[in-house]
């Protein structure tokens, strides 16, 4: 079968695969426009793009080498957005990784099954939600007129809070909203995981006398050990990636010390300021970091889980 | 399902110890279940009470003084229909296109014998590490005239390659023999396609299509770059106006007096976040049997 299909010309091959051809050939024109053809302005980032000069002066602007690059390490703002950006994924990750664990763990316990089911769906909701909404919801309780939380605490005879105005609030807002929304639908591979525990092994801890608390520690943790570290090495990955829609959403520039992270820098540079050349050179500088993390925390996978994300 | 029965079965000689210890577990649970539920139920609450109840902060749980005024007036805001309008339109073509795309995208790339199959793979591999960047697809995008043009909130986004992988790891998992079959007895690719390797892979179509609907109803970012005409936006960039840039424009609309408007704002928002939300709650469970499924589709083997 092999021989047969090596020994066939290239005319032969395309005509075999003329379908499987007509099928992709708009994919492969949309990933060229959308994806490849940006990826060529990238050229942008070394030279003086200016606002007029059309889709031709991408590529025909005058060549300024590392001049933007130069700018931006110069600037305060490189320390600033790289820490926000960090520490922003980072306290996500510390504060939103175990609660899903936890909360698969809890919800694996309850042994009827509708109970199951009704507390699994409703905190899968708020994962569905729009970031908009979510913002808008955050920005309306936290208000200091007339938001929920606030009432509360003038209720309890402490003043009103301008949290959204306040720079130490945003970062805690910021990692307590986004595991409220996710920690419901994350938590759903880890209950899968639990439930594929061979229930002969719960039968032999039984028999042995184990209570709930050593079934857990000796039995369910160790059984999703692969996968927690699985998901651990895939959220890595996002290390320097934060959601722009919900900064964005949130910020004012009253918190930029905490909240400015590099792709609402790069959107105000670039869509507001103009500062395309600028702000492609940030973009740049962005990606490569991603690029290097990504590929670093899918090899690390490969290697310890025998499972990569492509 | 049968680990859950043999810990029920605990259940008949528990400890003390168990005991306390299912007390903390119920503990937590509920926590949990409040947290995401409450939020919604607060402002449904808001939404159904009297603008003075609202104002007096009353309203903790349940409705204050039963009244549908804000609701009213939030519902004969005609921009609030054009807007949502905009979105089911997109929702729908777009969720159509994307999954008929991935489709056309993964079953060339699942097939063995495809003579560019790994050059292809690459193709798509290669823009989940990298990417041109914001200002450059920005630039793309314009000057192709997509600015303000309705195909913007479709054609951009119209494939996702992790989408792409998931799909394509599904028709590799139907039997080859099934396809050579429909080889030799003459079916060509599209037929293949269409009549045998998507029925077969259903359940993984439903969890693309959801996850695919839910990015195209909650797209905000394409809209805010992109569109400027507020007869083509959709329904997040009118809630962004009123929920975050404490636009008054649903306000001046009706003819009540400045007293009352300042009651009702906050009102009027959450008005608007009951009116967003409330296709998602009504098809969230009805798919919730398919999310199980989606996220263990998530990790491909390597």
């Amino acid at each position: 079968m092999s021989g047969e299909s090596k020994k066939k010309s290239w005319k032969q091959l395309l005509y075999r695969d003329r379908y499987l051809l007509i099928m992709i050939i708009p994919v492969v024109i949309y990933y060229l426009v959308f994806c490849y053809l940006p990826m060529t302005g990238i050229i942008m980032a070394f030279n003086h793009y200016q606002v007029g000069s059309g889709f031709a002066g991408i590529y025909t602007s005058k060549w300024v080498g590392m001049k933007w690059f130069n700018q931006f390490f110069g600037s305060i703002y490189l320390g600033r957005l790289v820490r926000n950006t960090f520490l922003l994924q980072f306290f996500s990750l510390i504060f939103g990784f175990p609660i899903p664990i936890l909360f698969a763990v809890a919800v694996t316990q309850v042994a009827n099954k509708k109970a199951r089911k009704v507390i699994q769906v409703s905190t899968y909701l708020p994962y569905f939600i729009s970031t908009v909404v979510v913002c808008g919801m955050i920005n309306n309780f936290l208000s200091p007129s007339g938001g929920i939380i606030n009432q509360l605490l003038n209720k309890i005879g402490i003043e009103s809070i301008n949290f959204m105005n306040l720079p130490q609030w945003f970062r805690p807002i910021y990692v307590i909203s986004g595991s409220w929304q996710s920690f419901g639908f994350n938590s759903i591979i880890f209950v899968a995981a639990i439930m594929g525990i061979s229930p002969d092994l719960y039968e032999a801890m039984d028999v042995d006398g184990a209570n709930r608390r050593q079934i857990i520690w000796h039995l369910v943790l160790p059984s999703i050990r692969p996968t927690i570290i699985l998901l651990l090495i895939m959220s890595l990955g996002t290390m320097m990636s934060v959601g722009f829609e919900k900064v964005y959403l949130l910020y004012n520039t009253a918190v930029y010390e905490t909240a400015d992270v590099i792709q609402t820098y790069v959107y105000r540079q670039g869509i507001q300021s103009n500062n395309y050349s600028y702000a492609t050179a940030v973009g740049l500088f962005n990606s490569v970091i991603n690029f290097v993390i990504v590929f670093a925390a899918n090899k690390i996978s490969r290697r310890v889980t025998d499972t990569a994300i492509w | 399902m049968n680990a859950v029965k043999a810990i029920r079965k605990k259940e008949f000689h528990g400890s003390i110890g168990d005991i306390i210890f299912m007390a903390l577990v119920w503990i937590f649970l509920i926590f949990a279940v409040v947290a995401c539920v409450y939020p919604f139920i607060y402002v449904l609450s808001v939404s159904l009470s009297s603008g003075q109840a609202v104002n007096q902060g009353k309203v903790i749980l349940l409705p204050v003084d039963l009244n549908f005024e804000a609701l009213k007036t939030v519902l004969g805001y005609k921009q609030l229909w054009i807007s949502y309008g905009n979105t089911l339109f997109y929702t729908a073509v777009g969720t159509v296109m994307n999954v008929v795309f991935t489709c056309l995208a993964a079953y060339p790339l699942s097939r063995k014998r495809f003579c560019f199959r790994k050059q292809m793979n690459f193709l798509l591999a290669f823009t989940m590490y990298f990417s041109g960047g914001l200002i450059p697809v920005y630039i793309v995008i314009t000057k192709l005239g997509l600015y303000d043009k309705r195909m913007v909130m479709i054609v951009p986004v119209l494939i996702s390659a992790y989408n792409v992988m998931i799909c394509r790891s599904a028709f590799e998992s139907v039997s080859e023999d099934l396809f050579e079959e429909a080889a030799i007895e003459g079916a060509n690719d599209f037929y293949i396609l269409t009549k045998i390797a998507v029925p077969l892979i259903k359940p993984t179509l439903a969890v693309l299509t959801l996850y695919y609907a839910v990015a195209r109803y909650n797209d905000f970012f394409s809209a805010m770059l992109y569109i400027s005409d507020s007869s083509k936006e959709p329904l997040q960039i009118f809630l962004r106006r009123i929920l975050l840039q404490a636009s008054m424009e649903i306000m001046q609309t009706t003819n009540i007096n400045m007293g009352a408007v300042s009651q009702s704002t906050i009102q009027v928002r959450y008005v608007c976040i009951v009116v967003s939300v409330v296709p998602i709650m009504l098809v969230v469970p009805l798919v919730q049997k398919y999310l199980v499924q989606g996220t263990m589709l998530g990790a491909v083997k390597g």
